[in-house]
């Protein structure tokens, strides 16, 4: 291999991309080439400068805003229908709790917040390129990377033999708060499983709620507060909800 | 069976949106530095983002980021075409930007040291210097983290010419930085 050869497949050898016959020529070539081993190590170097360099650019929120707006909306409007007997049971709610109707305003309120930001934690994931942080279908390689960066250890169930797939984990931050989530996936749908410490141990039955045409799937058991958000319909959110809380019950009965 | 073919199908708005939105920021880095201007960039990736929803029927994956890169490369080019200032073509690099002296320093010079550590803003600048075809390559491997295979099929080039243009474009970047620590000297 002549010099000339080499300095350009010595790059491809730096990139991973020469099969393993190319490779050996080239290596060989550079065991015998002071110039060109000087030249491979020099751009091996430059290489790994340049990915520990941000040399990226961030999409402005505007072109972000202008892109989702030119684009058709996935979720069709609400029926007037639909709106109309949700604030029908509404007011059926606000009239039998009349009396502690401050409190749960109050509390509703809270909820709500954090039901928000639940969403936006989830639509970030999306978008943002950052869904995972530890890939693994793996349960105990999932639940141990949690340790020592959370307050909180979040229970990491495999469900895959129930349809959900567990893909990962995921660092986020909810309620100005650091925040387990720990991912799944339906089908092509993800699904992101919140995990937050609560002071209060009681145990809260699950409550299906839908903003910006999300589903969330709220409860909390022994300690912990969980938010499941997916677009998956409430049925199929619902069964996700279910097949985890019998895998936690099985999990310490077993 | 009655396929929907609907514009405003929602659920292929929805399965769109979901393949393509998380690449927002890496088609906007390739349009940042294509077209080296930040406007232009923004009309280019949304023009993109429009072309991509038309044609997502016809996606067959499996990678959405280089198919949209292909789609954005494309957009870019038409705007090369509107400014009437097309890439300088690979015979029409000056022979000075690939002479690169690259070994006539000693292992232990000092340069090789400020190698180790880019201050990001210089090396934007460098790139944006590089002649389109080389600055594209560059981008799409260093930046992007395409595979030869993929950046291949963005440029519609072969993958041997993408082997040649990367190593003239890291000779032509490394030449250009040792020339700008010798300003900074």
């Amino acid at each position: 291999m002549t010099c000339e050869e080499a300095e350009v497949l010595l790059h491809a050898l730096i990139d991973g991309e020469l099969d393993a016959g190319h490779a050996r020529e080239v290596e060989a070539h550079i065991e015998g080439c002071p110039h060109c081993a000087e030249l491979m190590q020099e751009y091996r170097e430059i290489s790994q400068a340049m990915a520990a360099t941000d040399l990226r650019y961030k999409a402005p929120l505007e072109l972000r805003r202008r892109i989702e707006k030119a684009l058709p909306q996935p979720q069709a409007a609400p029926s007037r229908r639909s709106v109309l007997r949700g604030f029908a049971m509404g007011s059926a709610v606000s009239a039998m709790a009349a009396t502690g109707l401050v409190a749960i305003v109050l509390r509703n309120d809270d909820a709500q917040r954090i039901e928000a930001e639940v969403v936006s934690a989830h639509l970030r994931s999306l978008q943002a390129g950052h869904l995972i942080d530890v890939v693994s279908t793996d349960q105990h390689t999932v639940k141990p990377w949690f340790n020592g960066k959370l307050d909180v250890s979040p229970p990491v169930i495999d469900l895959t033999a129930q349809g959900f797939t567990l893909v990962g984990g995921r660092l986020d931050y909810v309620d100005a708060r650091a925040i387990g989530a720990v991912v799944y996936k339906r089908r092509q749908h993800v699904i992101n499983l919140f995990v937050a410490q609560t002071a209060n141990t009681e145990r809260r039955a699950a409550k299906i709620s839908t903003l910006q045409g999300f589903n969330i799937r709220r409860w909390s058991d022994r300690g912990l507060n969980y938010w499941a958000v997916s677009d998956i319909g409430a049925d199929e959110l619902t069964e996700f909800g279910d097949k985890f809380e019998t895998a936690m019950q099985a999990n310490k009965e077993g | 069976m009655v396929v929907n073919t609907s514009q405003d199908d929602p659920e292929k708005a929805r399965r769109f949106r979901e393949a393509a939105l998380p690449y927002l920021d890496d088609a906007y880095t390739l349009a940042r530095y294509l077209l080296r201007d930040a406007a232009d960039a923004e009309d280019a990736v949304q023009d993109c983002y429009l072309r991509a929803y038309k044609h997502f029927d016809s996606y067959r994956g499996p990678a959405m980021k280089p198919w949209l890169f292909a789609i954005l490369r494309n957009v870019c080019r038409a705007e090369f075409a509107r400014r009437k200032t097309a890439p300088t073509a690979v015979e029409e690099v000056p022979e000075s930007a690939e002479q690169a002296p690259m070994w006539h320093e000693t292992p232990d010079n000092p340069e090789r040291q400020m190698l180790r550590r880019f201050d990001g803003d210089v090396v934007r600048k460098l790139i944006a210097a590089l002649a389109e075809p080389f600055r594209e390559t560059f981008v799409l491997r260093e930046i992007q983290n395409l595979s030869y295979r993929e950046i291949a099929d963005v440029a519609a080039v072969p993958v041997g010419t993408v082997m040649s243009r990367l190593a003239r474009a890291r000779a032509m970047l490394r030449t250009a930085w040792l020339a700008e620590q010798e300003q900074v000297k």
